[in-house]
C-alpha cells in the first residue's frame, strides 16, 4: 500500500490520540482510584471536605500514623472471613469450567460434524436459551431444590451454572470446531478409528486454542455470576460476589464500607491477571461468534 | 455423522439444558397460574355454661389430602398476571378512564411496580445499545490507527470494564459518583448545588446507570469492530482513495458497510444482555429511582418470604419480553433457512 494512502492530517492524528487517551482514563481510572482508596479509611475514600485528602490520606495518617492502612483488608479477610468465599468461588469456577468443557466439546463436536436439519433447530434453541435471563429460571429451581434438600450447596450451584453456560459454550465451540477440516475425521476413520476415537485422538489435540478460549469465558461466567449464586447458595457457602453484596447490607450501616472496598479490589485482582495473560484468547473468543456474521 | 452417534455425543449437554433450562421454564409457567393451597380450616363452636365460643383450627388431614390430590396447587388462571404487582389491568383501566392526558396516564402507570420497571428496562436497553455501538466503533477506529507497540496496552485497559464482574464494576463507579465520592463532589461543584446527590435525583440516577451500561459494554463492541477492521478489503479502500473519497466518505461507504453484519451481531447480543440489567441497580442502590424486571424477580425471591408465585409470573413476562426482542432475528434466521432448503 502506498504511503500516500495512509497519510493522515496532523489534526486528525492528534484528535484520535487524545480521544483514545480520554477513553483509557475513563476505562482505567475508576479501578486505579478504588485500588488507591482501598488503603485509606472511609473519611479519606469518601472525602467531602477536601478531595485531596483521598490522594494524600490525611485522615488515615491521623488515625494510623501512615497514609496507607490495611485495615479494610484486615476487616474483610480476617473479621468477615472473606477467604472462605474466595475458596468457594475457585471451587465453583474449577468444576464449572471442567464440566461444561467436557460435555460442551462432545455436544459441539456432534453439532459441527452433522448436517441434518435438527442441528439448525438445536442451535436456534440454544440461542433462545442464551437469551433468557438466568434469574427468570430461579423460581423454577427453588421448589424442587427445597424438596430434595439440595438447596444451598456448592455442587447444586455448579450444576446449574454448567447448564446455564451450555448454550453459549456450544455456540462458541461449534464455531471453533467448524474451522477444523472434516477431512481430518474422515482420514482417521479410514485408518480404523471410531467416531469417538477420532474426536479424542485426532480432533481434540488440534482444538486446544478453542477449548482454552471457551474455558476462559466459562470461568468468567461462573466467577461473575451474582443473581443465580446469591439465590442458590446458603450463607456459609457463599461465593465472592454474593458475599460482597452481603457486606454492603451489613457493614455499610456500621461504617465499614471499607471492607466492601477491600473485597471488591480483592475480587478484581484475579480478573486483572487473567486479562494480562489471556488477552489474545479473550479477543479471539469475542470475535469467534461474530466472524460468521 | 450417524443419528445414533450424534445422539450419544449430544446427550450430556442436552440433558443439562433440558433439566436446568427447559424444565424450569415449564415450571415457572405452571407456578404463575397455580397458587399454593390455603390450609383447610374447621370452624367449631364450643358451648359451655358461660355461652358459646367459636374457634377455627387447621384441619391437617384435609389440608394434606388436598395438597396430595392436587400437587400443583389451586388453579387461578391469569389472576396473578392481572394483579397490582404485575400487569395491573384494573388499575390501568382506571388510570385510562380518569386521566385527561397521556401525561397523566403515564404518570399513573409510573406508580405501578411492573410498568415502572418496564419503563426503566426498555429505556436502558434502547439508549445504551446504540450509544455503546457508536462509542465502540469510535474506539476501534482510533486504536486501529495507533502505533503497534501501544495497541496491546490500550486493548488491555479497554477490556477491563467489560471483563470485571458487573456488580464490582457498578460499585466502583458508584463509589465515585456517590455524593461523597470524587465525581459526585465534582458534579455538585460544577452545578454549584451542594445538595445535588445521586440518591436524591431520579434523572441523575438513570443517567448514571446508563453511563455504567455504556462503560461496561463499549469494550465488547470495540473488540468486535476492531477485529472487523483488520479484514476491511484494502483494494476497495485504495480504489476509493484513488477516486478521491474523503476520509469520512471512506468510513461511510467502505468501512461501515463492511462492518454492518458485525453491528447487527453486537446489537443483538447487547439487546439481550441489557434487557436483563440487574447488577448495576444493586450496586448503585438505585431501587428508589430505577428498578428493572430482573430486579423485581430478585426482590420477590429474596428475603424471608420467598414469593415464588409472584416471581414466576414476572419471570414469564420477562421471557415474553426477550422473545419479542429476539423475534426479528428468529424470523430472519428462519427465512434464511427456508431459502437454503429450497
Amino acid at each position: 500500500m502506498s504511503t500516500q494512502a495512509k497519510y493522515r492530517p496532523t489534526w486528525l492524528k492528534i484528535g484520535s490520540v487524545v480521544f483514545i487517551a480520554v477513553w483509557l482514563i475513563i476505562a482505567a481510572f475508576p479501578f486505579i482510584w478504588t485500588l488507591w482508596g482501598s488503603f485509606k479509611i472511609e473519611l479519606d475514600f469518601f472525602s467531602i471536605a477536601d478531595w485531596t485528602n483521598a490522594f494524600y490520606g490525611r485522615n488515615t495518617e491521623a488515625t494510623y500514623g501512615s497514609p496507607f492502612t490495611l485495615a479494610g483488608y484486615e476487616g474483610a479477610w480476617i473479621k468477615e472471613g472473606f477467604g472462605q468465599n474466595v475458596i468457594n468461588t475457585f471451587i465453583v469456577c474449577f468444576f464449572v469450567v471442567a464440566t461444561s468443557l467436557t460435555i460442551g466439546t462432545l455436544g459441539a463436536y456432534a453439532l459441527s460434524r452433522s448436517s441434518y436439519n435438527y442441528v439448525f433447530w438445536l442451535l436456534i434453541t440454544a440461542l433462545i436459551f442464551r437469551a433468557i435471563p438466568p434469574i427468570t429460571l430461579v423460581s423454577g429451581y427453588l421448589p424442587p431444590f427445597f424438596q430434595y434438600n439440595v438447596w444451598g450447596f456448592l455442587p447444586t450451584a455448579i450444576i446449574v451454572l454448567v447448564a446455564i453456560n451450555q448454550p453459549f459454550t456450544l455456540w462458541m465451540l461449534n464455531s471453533f470446531f467448524q474451522k477444523i477440516p472434516q477431512d481430518l475425521d474422515e482420514s482417521a476413520k479410514v485408518d480404523g478409528c471410531t467416531q469417538f476415537q477420532a474426536f479424542r485422538l485426532v480432533i481434540m489435540p488440534v482444538m486446544w486454542p478453542g477449548v482454552i478460549t471457551t474455558g476462559l469465558f466459562s470461568f468468567l461466567l461462573a466467577y461473575n455470576d451474582f443473581a443465580v449464586t446469591s439465590m442458590l447458595l446458603a450463607e456459609s457457602n457463599r461465593t465472592m460476589i454474593p458475599a460482597i453484596n452481603a457486606f454492603l447490607g451489613t457493614t455499610q450501616t456500621e461504617g465499614n464500607v471499607m471492607f466492601a472496598v477491600a473485597a471488591v479490589v480483592s475480587a478484581t485482582v484475579p480478573l486483572f491477571i487473567l486479562v494480562m495473560f489471556f488477552q489474545r484468547q479473550i479477543v479471539s473468543g469475542l470475535t469467534a461468534g461474530a466472524v460468521k456474521g | 455423522m450417524k443419528h445414533r452417534t450424534f445422539f450419544w455425543f449430544f446427550l450430556p449437554t442436552a440433558l443439562a439444558m433440558l433439566v436446568f433450562i427447559a424444565a424450569p421454564l415449564v415450571s415457572i409457567i405452571m407456578q404463575s397460574v397455580f397458587v399454593p393451597h390455603e390450609a383447610v380450616l374447621i370452624e367449631s363452636e364450643n358451648c359451655g355454661p358461660f355461652g358459646c365460643t367459636k374457634s377455627t383450627t387447621v384441619d391437617q388431614e384435609a389440608t394434606a389430602q388436598l395438597r396430595a390430590d392436587q400437587p400443583l396447587g389451586r388453579f387461578v388462571g391469569f389472576d396473578i398476571y392481572k394483579d397490582r404487582g404485575h400487569l395491573a389491568t384494573a388499575e390501568v383501566g382506571n388510570a385510562w378512564r380518569s386521566s385527561d392526558s397521556f401525561g397523566d396516564f403515564f404518570s399513573a402507570l409510573g406508580n405501578l411496580p411492573f410498568y415502572r420497571s418496564l419503563a426503566f428496562t426498555l429505556t436502558y436497553t434502547f439508549v445504551c445499545t446504540p450509544l455503546l455501538i457508536m462509542l465502540g466503533f469510535a474506539i476501534a477506529v482510533g486504536v486501529n490507527s495507533l502505533n503497534k507497540a501501544v495497541k496491546g496496552f490500550v486493548i488491555f485497559f479497554s477490556l477491563l470494564p467489560m471483563i470485571v464482574t458487573p456488580l464490582v464494576g457498578a460499585l466502583v463507579l458508584f463509589w465515585m459518583v456517590d455524593s461523597r465520592g470524587i465525581l459526585g463532589n465534582f458534579l455538585s461543584y460544577l452545578a454549584n448545588d451542594p445538595t445535588l446527590s445521586l440518591k436524591a435525583s431520579t434523572p441523575l440516577m438513570w443517567i448514571s446507570l446508563i453511563v455504567y451500561g455504556i462503560w461496561s459494554s463499549a469494550p465488547f463492541a470495540f473488540v468486535v469492530f476492531y477485529a472487523g477492521l483488520q479484514t476491511v478489503p484494502q483494494d476497495t479502500l485504495e480504489s476509493a482513495q484513488i477516486d478521491g473519497a474523503t476520509r469520512w466518505q471512506q468510513i461511510r461507504y467502505v468501512i461501515i458497510p463492511h462492518l454492518m453484519p458485525l453491528v447487527t451481531f453486537v446489537a443483538l447480543i447487547q439487546l439481550m444482555d441489557n434487557f436483563r440489567v440487574f447488577e448495576p441497580i444493586i450496586g448503585f442502590s438505585a431501587e428508589a429511582h430505577a428498578t428493572s424486571l430482573s430486579w423485581i424477580i430478585f426482590n420477590d425471591l429474596g428475603g424471608e418470604t420467598r414469593q415464588l408465585t409472584a416471581a414466576a409470573t414476572t419471570s414469564v413476562l420477562t421471557v415474553i419480553g426477550v422473545a419479542i426482542l429476539l423475534s426479528p432475528v428468529l424470523v430472519r434466521t428462519w427465512r434464511d433457512f427456508k431459502g437454503k432448503a429450497h
